[in-house]
């Protein structure tokens, strides 16, 4: 027997369908965007920002977020925790519908969206470019994340033989799967090393952006799994998974020493620190960021509150903020491609990433729901 | 393994990762390439703001030239109103105000004219952040040139460019993205048929002189060696074989020219009486952005050299991981 579990139950709950209708709003805008008036009719996209909530939220943060099968994998095939291993199915789950979704985020932000294939083709590649590495990338993810998701499938479907047989293989898929992401993710900050002057300066820690975008990237990635798990320990009415929990919580404390202290050793270093008391909006935000991610340090250092789920529950929380904070600041709230810009996302194109997020859900309720994803209880 | 230990072993991993990664960007960055060269036969215009009237004729010009519509506000059919670059502007002109604007050409209480186009940089941020080379520069004229048939349009060419110069028609379902081409683009191709552009061609003062960068700078460095007040015979069209001179009296010009050094460089020149934060000119050192990000690209990625050493350890360690697991619980994820 599986040591997976389908959790079964109703699909459409109330929940969902709140869901749905938000999905289908975001279809009409899809429909306008795609097929009447094109991007300027429904975003508030200009030629100064040409990246808004579409690039910044769904692709940059949004694959942040889906982060979480690849820093459980790191803990569970590289460090060895098997200890983990309960909540490495359901991050997959969780990473594949977030990075296939951030993949749809890209193409209905592609300008030129009916010829996507072009960055695909070899003789058109440019290696200097971010954009090629991150493209191609999250593309192949993409693809290894549904093999790394499909013996949940292949289960439910009772093929053992293919099973067996791709279990063999299996391997492979893990560790690419631990390879591409640290990859593009690390690129997503290189994106920024070419906007120059426009990223604050804050933010704009050049050769540095590589390893911050990484290792925020890792940061979120522990952080998911802690929100999704207990979450779901709460929302399925299922045991409490805190005792797995709180280990993540350590891990999470020696990641977010090490980010800190690269993060202020590099505004050191580039003689920037006067400009987080500068006391103009950047400042603000730098402030508020570091508290964000101050907060969940603060937190997880006790070991009695580490012990508690809603502890661990809100530093996860605090955690994921700061790191989507960490990126809307530099990609958007203080970028300035110079006078005469400015941006604030339209409705439709917040009902659009919104249609986005709640289809992602619909999806997760649905797949744990009908495939073995979750892990058995032990004490059912 | 005890979780003290693991953590002692994550954040050890951590460091020797991130202590890595970031030795591998610096060393490389290190090596990186310096800012590219101007192209040997670099063709490029210089706009000398205090000459500028603005009448706009390089506007309407470049326009008919490109086959692009006039932008209309209001009631005002008589001439092309963009305030800005946009999918279907590729030129314009804007104005410098301060206070009771009485005086051309200087900053308190005057006014003054500036030209947006692409700058066509010697070291393009556009060229080098486009992931399907759909921008180009051309390794002679340095022209830099925009190929829509493979284009996805992700936009990364609008915010890598210093001066907001590409511009995507938001307003259409199949648009693309437009920026000047130093009317050279096919079907075009004025410079390759020994014309100069179209908004020199047309420009009544010789505010925008075309020619090759080299002659443009010189003649830059000369203006600004000139002293206020004495006359200068200013040349108007192509600057290797300008149609005519007059004489004009010599304006308090700023000495900078911008464009000979600004991230590498450009090829179209401004020059200007008025300092050129004030006109809009964006805040850039002398290293090009391009250098620095391909010299962190290239120490990652390599003939991808690095990530293939990592997938093998990768491999390993999962392979020899995954085995432990099967030993422990008999099943794997």
């Amino acid at each position: 027997m599986s040591e997976y579990q389908a959790l079964g139950g109703r699909i459409f709950t109330k929940p969902f369908m709140v869901l749905s209708v938000i999905f289908a709003i975001s279809l009409y805008f899809m429909f306008d965007r795609f097929v009447i008036g094109g991007m300027g009719a429904v975003s508030n996209l200009n030629g100064g920002f040409a990246w808004g909530i579409w690039v910044v939220y769904d692709v940059v943060i949004g694959t942040a977020f889906a982060c979480g099968g690849y820093a459980l994998a790191i803990a569970v095939y590289v460090f060895n925790k098997g200890q983990y291993h309960p909540l490495v199915r359901p991050a997959i789950l969780a990473s594949l519908l977030g990075y296939a979704l951030g993949g749809f985020g890209a193409f209905f932000d592609m300008g030129r969206f009916w010829q996507f294939y072009e960055i695909f083709l070899p003789w058109n590649w440019n290696f200097n470019s971010v954009m090629l590495e991150v493209g191609l990338c999250v593309a192949i993810y993409i693809l290894v994340l549904a093999m790394e998701f499909s013996p949940a499938l292949l289960e439910k479907l009772g093929k053992k033989k293919l099973l067996k047989s791709l279990n063999k293989v299996l391997f492979l898929f893990i560790a690419l799967g631990i390879l591409l992401p640290s990859m593009h993710q690390s690129s997503l900050g290189s994106l920024l090393i070419a906007m120059g002057h426009k990223v604050n300066p804050l933010w704009q820690v050049m050769q540095m952006q590589p390893l911050l975008a990484l290792m925020t990237a890792i940061l979120m990635g522990f952080s998911i799994v802690l929100f999704e798990a207990s979450t779901v320990t709460v929302g399925f009415k299922r045991n409490s998974e805190t005792h797995i929990l709180s280990g993540l919580g350590k891990i999470i404390v020696g990641l977010l020493i090490a980010f800190l202290v690269v993060r202020f050793g590099v505004l050191t270093f580039q003689g920037k620190l006067g400009l987080i008391f500068a006391g103009d909006f950047a400042s603000f935000m730098f402030i508020l960021e570091t508290i964000l991610f101050v907060i969940p340090l603060v937190i997880l250092l006790s070991p009695e509150r580490r012990a508690q789920g809603s502890k661990l529950l809100i530093a996860g929380v605090c955690m994921l903020l700061a790191g989507s904070l960490y990126r809307f600041d530099a990609f958007l709230l203080t970028f300035n491609p110079g006078p005469g810009y400015n941006y604030f996302p339209s409705v439709p194109e917040i009902m659009i990433t919104l249609g986005v997020v709640a289809f992602e859900l619909m999806a997760y309720i649905v797949i744990v729901k009908l495939l073995p994803v979750m892990h058995r209880e032990e004490h059912a | 393994m005890k979780r003290r230990d693991f953590l002692k072993t994550s954040l050890g991993g951590t460091v020797t990762a991130a202590a890595a990664l970031g030795g591998t960007v610096c060393s490389g960055t290190a090596q990186a390439r310096p800012n590219l060269e101007p192209a040997p036969e670099a063709v490029g215009m210089l706009f000398d703001s205090t000459l500028c009237v603005g009448c706009k004729a390089c506007v309407t010009k470049c326009k008919q030239v490109n086959e692009m519509p006039p932008v209309i506000e209001g009631d005002h059919i008589a001439w092309d109103s963009a305030r800005d670059l946009s999918g279907d502007t590729l030129n314009v002109i804007k104005v410098y105000q301060n206070g009771d604007r009485s005086t051309k050409d200087v900053e308190i209480d005057g006014f003054c004219f500036e030209k947006r186009s692409c700058m066509h940089c010697v070291d393009p941020g556009c060229v080098s952040v486009c992931p399907t080379t759909s921008m180009q520069r051309n390794p002679i004229t340095g022209i830099v040139t925009h190929h829509p048939d493979t284009c996805i349009g992700c936009r990364n060419c609008m915010v890598g460019c210093p001066y907001n110069v590409p511009q995507f028609q938001y307003n259409e379902v199949f648009g693309q993205i437009n920026k000047c081409q130093m009317c050279n683009q096919k079907g075009v191709e004025r410079i390759d048929n020994g014309q100069m552009t179209g908004c020199a061609e047309v420009c009544p003062t010789g505010a925008t002189l075309f020619g090759p960068r080299k002659l443009l700078l010189q003649e830059a460095k000369q203006r600004m060696a000139l002293k206020k007040g004495d006359t200068y015979n200013y040349p108007r069209g192509d600057i290797s074989k300008p149609d005519n001179y007059y004489e004009k009296e010599v304006p308090d010009y700023k000495q900078h020219i911008w464009g000979e050094k600004e991230a590498g460089g450009t090829n179209v020149m401004h020059i200007s009486a008025v300092s050129f934060d004030k006109l809009g000119m964006p805040p850039l050192g002398e290293r090009s952005a391009p250098s620095v990000v391909e010299g962190v690209q290239h120490a990652l990625y390599s003939y991808l050299a690095l990530p293939a050493m990592a997938l093998a350890g990768l491999t390993y360690t999962v392979k020899k991981n995954t085995s432990d697991h099967d030993d422990d619980d008999g099943g794997e994820s």
